[in-house]
């Protein structure tokens, strides 16, 4: 399932304002790979173009080629609607569907894709549920509201939400940073899980996060304030933090800036 | 929520000396005052409307609630509001079947799929039909829309009349009918819905919104997925304020509508009345006990208005916990 992602020469605009600036790095399948780097350096919105959802935001607009595996995502004849079925999100606020139970939650990605049949449905949810490591807490109260559970539940429940359209890679936009620390390791025990079947990126502030659950590690930064993001460096997470090849990764990591 | 628990002492606890400073005394006071003047300007209504209507009704020699006249000079008096209500439930009926779905339609064009530039000057147009004067819509009506609505009915007659719904009992007879006045109405109704809804709509969460589009859904399936629950008892609140305005509009009614007690279930002829019109048309020549025999159906519009806001509450309080409230 998992794919490969290849960006090259890719570079963001908000309106005139160029956010990233040519960044080329390539995703290993059924890795995890971490994005660091101070506020504003454009990791989220690097991480918003790689399922095609920074164009959402008025003004947004890429150059650039995304492949995924041989298929190039900004190609004009792909579809974006197409491109987030493949490259699931999950947002830095845990976002379920308020209106919908925990049960239609899950299945609204699936329902999207034509699946109808209800034993279809069911054994999805509970297998995307169990995916999540979610399903004992909620298997009694699948007809519930989603927005009655606790924020790291909520998470979860996102996560499963994504998973369940078998994504080909799983995006996730700092991803505990509403959380506590004990559903943030829920949620980064999780990651390591999902690896195995997924191919995923994650943004995060929290540096021992990425060190706890990446193995590759990349490194953003941006020279002032106005000026565009840039990808520094990307390597295995063990180089990263212990011998970066890069002066500004060193300072950042070990907390000296400028 | 944090409750800090008092230790269980004998005496009552007494409260903390609290500093009142004056600002707060004087905007406490006006703030309650307001509350209850309200409550005072409703109970003297209410009670200003009971009081008469009871003295009519109790001297009504029909059955006011099924009779058909309204002549409350005869001698002995009769008089009902049988067709007045049906005029102004149907004429309602219609304006909303008419007006909901393409206010919705105009609120979602304007934040959701108009390009900026369009979507200002729309709602600027819609906010507009909300400032002309009732009256105008009623000379509009009266001497646009009933001449030019004669097609339709026509077109109605012929290939609807089976319905019984759109059966016309003389096809040549003036479009003065109960079917005109809801299309009028929606007309009026449409931008207070619309802006309601819009403003609601505009509410809804971006990052509900992103959900939806992360999972792959086409711009439709973000509004049905996202948007429409979470608006939902926005729009039903905006939905009651239109309909709240059809049920007691006057004048455009009284100029479009060839009024008559008749009790039709073809809304295209033209026959019926509603209960501001009959109020609007018989109050000037009404005699002391015509009068409250006004106030009276007045009282029955009260309550239908009632009726109709406590239902809506209702459908929104039912499903209280999935609305975005808690989110």
């Amino acid at each position: 399932m998992a794919k490969r992602i290849d960006v090259s020469g890719l570079s963001a605009f908000y309106g005139t304002h160029r956010a990233i600036d040519d960044i080329s790095m390539t995703v290993e399948p059924r890795s995890v790979t971490a994005f660091i780097g101070p506020s504003g350096c454009g990791k989220s919105t690097f991480l918003r173009t790689l399922n095609r959802m920074h164009e959402v935001t008025p003004g947004g607009r890429v150059e650039g080629k995304v492949l995924l595996d041989d298929e190039n995502l900004y190609a004009s004849n792909v579809d974006p609607v197409t491109v987030r079925r493949t490259v699931g999100m999950v947002f830095q606020r845990p976002n379920p569907f308020p209106t919908m139970s925990i049960y239609d939650n899950v299945a609204a990605g699936l329902k999207l894709n034509g699946v109808r049949k209800k034993g279809e449905l069911d054994t999805i949810v509970e297998k995307s549920l169990k995916g999540a490591n979610l399903w004992n807490e909620v298997k009694d109260r699948l007809n519930r509201p989603g927005s009655g559970l606790s924020g790291g539940q909520q998470q979860r429940l996102c996560i499963a939400r994504a998973i369940a359209v078998e994504p080909q890679v799983l995006l996730m936009d700092e991803p505990c940073s509403a959380l506590d620390p004990i559903s943030t390791l829920a949620i980064e025990d999780l990651i390591g899980e999902l690896k195995s079947r997924f191919t995923i990126v994650i943004v995060t502030h929290n540096m021992q996060q990425a060190a706890r659950v990446s193995d590759r590690t990349a490194f953003f930064n941006l020279a002032g304030v106005g000026q565009p993001g840039k990808l520094i460096e990307i390597d295995e997470t063990e180089r990263i933090f212990s011998n970066p090849s890069v002066q500004a990764t060193e300072d950042y990591i070990s907390g000296r800036f400028g | 929520m944090t409750t800090i628990e008092t230790p269980p002492a004998a005496a009552p606890p007494r409260k903390a000396a609290t500093v009142t400073r004056a600002g707060d005394r004087v905007f406490a006071a006006m703030s309650r005052g307001s509350g209850i003047l309200l409550l005072v300007v409703m109970a003297a209504i209410a009670v200003f409307l009971t009081v008469r209507a009871a003295s009519a009704i109790s001297k009504d020699h029909g059955n006011f609630l099924t009779t058909f006249e309204w002549t409350p000079s005869l001698n002995p008096p009769v008089f009902g509001i049988a067709v007045l209500a049906y005029g102004t439930v149907v004429s309602s009926i219609i304006a909303m079947l008419i007006a909901v779905p393409i206010a919705l339609g105009i609120a979602l064009f304007i934040t959701h799929y108009a390009p900026r530039r369009l979507g200002g000057p729309i709602a600027y147009v819609i906010d507009l039909l909300a400032a002309v004067p009732s009256i105008i819509y009623g000379l509009w009506g009266a001497l646009f829309l009933v001449p030019h609505l004669k097609g339709l009915n026509l077109w109605l007659d012929n290939y609807l009349s089976w319905t019984v719904i759109f059966h016309k009992s003389d096809p040549n007879s003036a479009a003065r009918s109960l079917f005109t006045v809801g299309i009028l109405l929606a007309i009026m109704i449409l931008p207070i819905i619309t802006n309601v809804s819009r403003e609601v709509i505009n509410q809804v969460p971006k990052m509900h919104q992103e959900a939806a589009l992360a999972l792959g859904a086409t711009r439709w399936e973000v509004i049905r997925l996202s948007v429409l629950p979470f608006a939902r008892s926005g729009v039903i609140s905006a939905s009651m304020l239109g309909l709240g305005r059809a049920l007691g509009e006057t004048m455009a009614v009284a100029t479009v509508l060839s009024a008559s007690p008749v009790l039709s279930a073809h809304i295209l002829d033209p026959v019926g009345g509603t209960f501001s019109q009959n109020i609007v048309a018989k109050f000037g020549e009404a005699d002391e006990f015509g009068r409250d025999a006004l106030i009276a159906s007045g009282l029955v519009l009260f309550v239908i208005t009632l009726l109709v806001n406590g239902a809506a509450r209702l459908i929104i309080a039912r499903r209280k916990e999935y609305s975005g409230a808690n989110a």
